[in-house]
């Protein structure tokens, strides 16, 4: 008895995880939506060259990052997937929403600075260790975005 | 901190500038690790997924500081802009980040 109420507390947890952690996700995504239309104008390169045309005062670098993790439910599904292999669907979307974040911090970052444009935009990704006592499990997953921004004249 | 002292860009070139002299390669790096507090919270966070704002703004200023430290070398070197900055992230221990930015010291005119 004991063993099944210990099977149905740990589905329950599972399910509670899922769907909190999908509202999280559809939350930030229609954030992310609201807020890329909202940045439209801002011209993000990642060509460190400008075209000629343009002519442009001063530059300053400009960052966003974001650490994300994925919800419990989903990182158990990935570790059934590494038995099989395949594709890792539940990870896809939680880098996904990440680098656009990034991209879009970066973005609000130098329209506060009053830059007109972003040139030589980088991306880099990279693993954060738990620091659990096992140190397997990954805590979070930090998306840095980082570029130059330009003051256009005319 | 002198922002407007020293120009950094992670291209090339400065605008309307060119360079007359090269310094060589400076670097700051910092290495930090969350208190407790902030990683509890990031633990409970970490079951339902999402940011976790405290690991955010603690390599923000992680990396902030990292920067402060390149700039500091260029300007003991005379230099008046830093170009072609890079960065770069490794988890060395358990619950420590090293952060780390380099570029390129140059005198500008």
């Amino acid at each position: 008895m004991d063993v099944i109420l210990q099977f149905i507390i740990y589905i329950s947890i599972l399910f509670m995880t899922y769907c909190i952690g999908s509202y999280i996700e559809h939350r930030h995504f229609q954030s992310i939506r609201i807020r890329e239309n909202q940045t439209r104008d801002m011209m993000v390169i990642t060509f460190s060259q400008t075209p000629e045309e343009w002519k442009y005062t001063s530059t300053d670098l400009v960052c966003g990052n974001i650490v994300i993790s994925l919800d419990y439910f989903k990182r158990f599904l990935a570790a059934l997937r590494t038995l099989v292999g395949g594709p890792i669907k539940s990870y896809e979307p939680l880098l996904d929403r990440a680098r656009r974040e990034a991209i879009l911090r970066m973005k609000e970052q130098a329209l506060s600075q009053g830059y007109d444009a972003i040139i030589n935009a980088r991306l880099e990704t990279s693993r954060l260790a738990s620091s659990g006592g096992d140190g397997k499990g990954t805590s979070g997953i930090e998306v840095l975005a980082f570029g130059t921004g330009l003051k256009l004249l005319g | 901190m002198n922002d407007h002292e020293l120009i950094i860009s992670n291209v090339e070139t400065i605008p309307e500038k060119t360079i007359v002299e090269f310094y060589g390669i400076v670097s700051g790096s910092s290495v930090r690790a969350k208190h407790v507090g902030r990683d509890i919270a990031a633990n409970l966070k970490n079951i339902f997924g999402g940011e976790l704002k405290g690991y955010t703004e603690l390599l923000q200023e992680s990396r902030n500081e990292a920067m402060a430290r390149m700039k500091e070398q260029a300007k003991s070197l005379g230099a008046n802009a830093v170009v072609n900055v890079r960065f770069s992230t490794s988890s060395i221990a358990q619950g420590a980040a090293e952060l780390f930015a380099y570029g390129t010291a140059v005198r500008v005119e």
